[in-house]
């Protein structure tokens, strides 16, 4: 079993320094629970909506990691594994990043720069940051994870390439406004059920969403974290709009059975060279 | 027999009243709290959407935090303050009353030839004069009150109803306000009377606009997601309805924006230099 910790928190807008300490605090709250692996959702160091503001609060990776490091190696006996979204800063260049830290371990495990960087209606991302370009999975203590980032898990073809690649879990930081206020709950809060349990439940891997909460000028971060598991269920979920950690356990065991049982990725792997010489075509037309 | 026309397409506005009253009460706390406020002040005109954000910010800071705010002029309709107090009284904030006239007539007094219309304004500008100065009083923000439709319109004193720097209601429609305040439990007679900014006597809203409310808000829905004109008049609207609705939005753009500011430079404010309203450093 894997306990994972997922930090549904409310930074202040550019406050790094203030926003590290409250992670920090709801960490060494959760010592008794013998968390394995944090996920911190999209852009939590600084906040979401930056605009222009993106490049005086980018960190460099090693930056981040340097502070987290420094405040683990004070407080903790053991490694801890952090999976945290913030704008990175590489040279002349700025992105919309995951960073894996396995703290008082290997470090910088893994990063991912988000590839679809929303830019239509309330998102403006694109003018601001670079795309990533990559989509790998990496090794973990646990297993083969991989990270998404908001939009990048709503084509669901990227959890289809992580799948492919061998994930067993992927890590979804995101940051998603409340809209579309005719139901039980927001819209985007359903809809990202829907995404979570489709994917786990159609790769037989698990999906651990951590969705950062807070008001920014009036876009209500809408939570609503989850985990959902390798047969599509929801494990557990968090409330909208506040702040909470969700805490569940991860078991790499049940992955096998279940793709036995329901061989989907299997059959993908099987059937993906058939179908591939269109999908070249279609992307070939782009 | 009566015949009661339905409104077409209406259910677009639709709303679950306990989620969206639930975030907006979320709203009003982080917002106030984000500025180092723990308390808001609210003009109360006696209207639907100043008793809807009376009752939002009773809910979400406690009654005892929030100051309500009566601001009548002599030739405002005695219904309005009588309104005024029954909403006070209901969600248990205590009502000040203000009185405006002498502000008002003392610039009117000095002004030949002020029209209702110019008075009118003048009062409402005089109502967020008080409105700030009782927000320094008790270290209180201004809460404001205009919803959607009348935002998009421009139906509002500038720099005045827009003023407050926190406005829960400013995304929903007229249509979407009165649903709310049904949920919230503002008394009937105050939700079911006809809009009116009772800057002139008799006044109301939709004989100013032309447009009933519920009708114009499933017009601006469409028309504001893109839809041409000859599909809104499909759904039963009439085609001088579609057009004085696009024409009150698009007359009235530079009421929802800061002036205009001559660019000069690559580092002009809110053009060049971007940053979001609650941006801040550390440093």
């Amino acid at each position: 079993m894997v306990r994972h910790a997922l930090l549904q928190l409310k930074p202040q807008k550019g406050r790094i320094h203030r926003n590290l300490e409250h992670l920090q605090r709801a960490l060494l709250a959760l010592r008794d629970e013998d968390v394995d692996v944090a996920v911190v959702p999209e852009a939590y160091p600084t906040g979401y909506f930056l605009q222009g503001g993106v490049r005086e609060l980018a960190l460099e990776a090693t930056e981040l990691e340097d502070r987290l490091a420094g405040w683990h190696a004070e407080h903790y006996q053991k490694p801890l594994d952090l999976v945290i979204g913030f704008y990175e800063r590489d040279g002349g260049s700025y992105y919309n990043t995951a960073a894996y830290l396995e703290l008082g371990g290997r470090g910088l495990v893994h990063r991912h720069r988000k590839i679809f960087l929303p830019t239509y209606g309330v998102f403006d991302e694109e003018r601001f940051l670079d795309r990533g370009h990559e989509l790998t999975s990496f090794t973990t203590r646990f297993g083969r994870a991989a990270m998404l980032i908001c939009e990048d898990f709503w084509h669901t073809v990227t959890a289809t390439i992580a799948a492919l690649q061998g994930a067993e879990i992927i890590y979804v930081p995101s940051a998603s406004p409340a809209r579309g206020f005719g139901g039980r709950a927001p819209a985007n809060v359903e809809r990202w059920e829907t995404l979570a349990r489709a994917v786990s439940g159609e790769h037989g891997l698990y999906v651990a969403l951590a969705s950062l909460v807070g008001s920014e000028a009036g876009k209500l971060m809408s939570g609503g974290s989850l985990i959902a598991g390798p047969e599509g269920e929801v494990l557990a979920r968090a409330p909208e709009f506040e702040e909470a950690v969700l805490i569940a356990d991860v078991d790499p065991g049940r992955i096998p059975p279940v793709r036995y049982d329901n061989p989907m990725l299997a059959d993908l792997k099987a059937g993906l060279p058939l179908i591939f010489p269109e999908l070249r075509k279609v992307v070939e037309e782009l | 027999m009566k015949v009661v026309h339905g409104v077409p397409n209406h259910e677009v506005l639709d709303l679950d009243y306990p989620l969206v009253a639930s975030a907006l009460e979320r709203f009003i706390r982080e917002e106030l709290h984000g500025r180092g406020f723990e308390k808001g002040v609210v003009a109360v005109s006696g209207g639907v959407d100043s008793a809807v954000t009376l009752a939002l910010a009773a809910r979400a800071l406690g009654p005892e935090n929030v100051h309500a705010l009566s601001l009548p002029h002599r030739d405002s309709s005695p219904e309005s303050s009588a309104h005024a107090r029954l909403v006070a009284k209901r969600f248990g904030v205590e009502l000040e009353t203000v009185d405006i006239t002498h502000m008002v007539e003392g610039y009117a007094e000095q002004t030949p030839g002020i029209t209702p219309r110019r008075k009118g304004n003048v009062m409402a500008r005089a109502r967020m004069i008080v409105t700030f100065d009782k927000s320094e009083q008790y270290r209180a923000l201004p809460l404001g009150t205009g919803n959607k439709t009348e935002r998009l319109f421009g139906y509002f004193t500038w720099h005045a109803d827009d003023s407050p720097p926190v406005n829960p209601l400013g995304d929903l429609y007229k249509t979407q306000v009165w649903g709310l305040a049904e949920y919230l439990g503002v008394p009937d007679e105050i939700v079911h009377k006809p809009p009116t900014a009772d800057l002139e006597p008799g006044q109301t809203d939709e004989a100013d606009l032309g447009v009933r409310y519920r009708r114009a808000d499933v017009i601006l829905e469409h028309y504001l997601k893109g839809y041409p004109d000859a599909y809104i008049v499909g759904l039963g609207y009439t085609p001088e309805e579609v057009a004085l609705v696009k024409r009150r939005v698009n007359q009235t753009h530079y009421k929802r924006h800061l002036p205009a500011v001559a660019i000069v430079s690559s580092t002009a404010i809110n053009e060049f230099y971007l940053r979001p309203l609650d941006f801040h450093t550390d440093d």
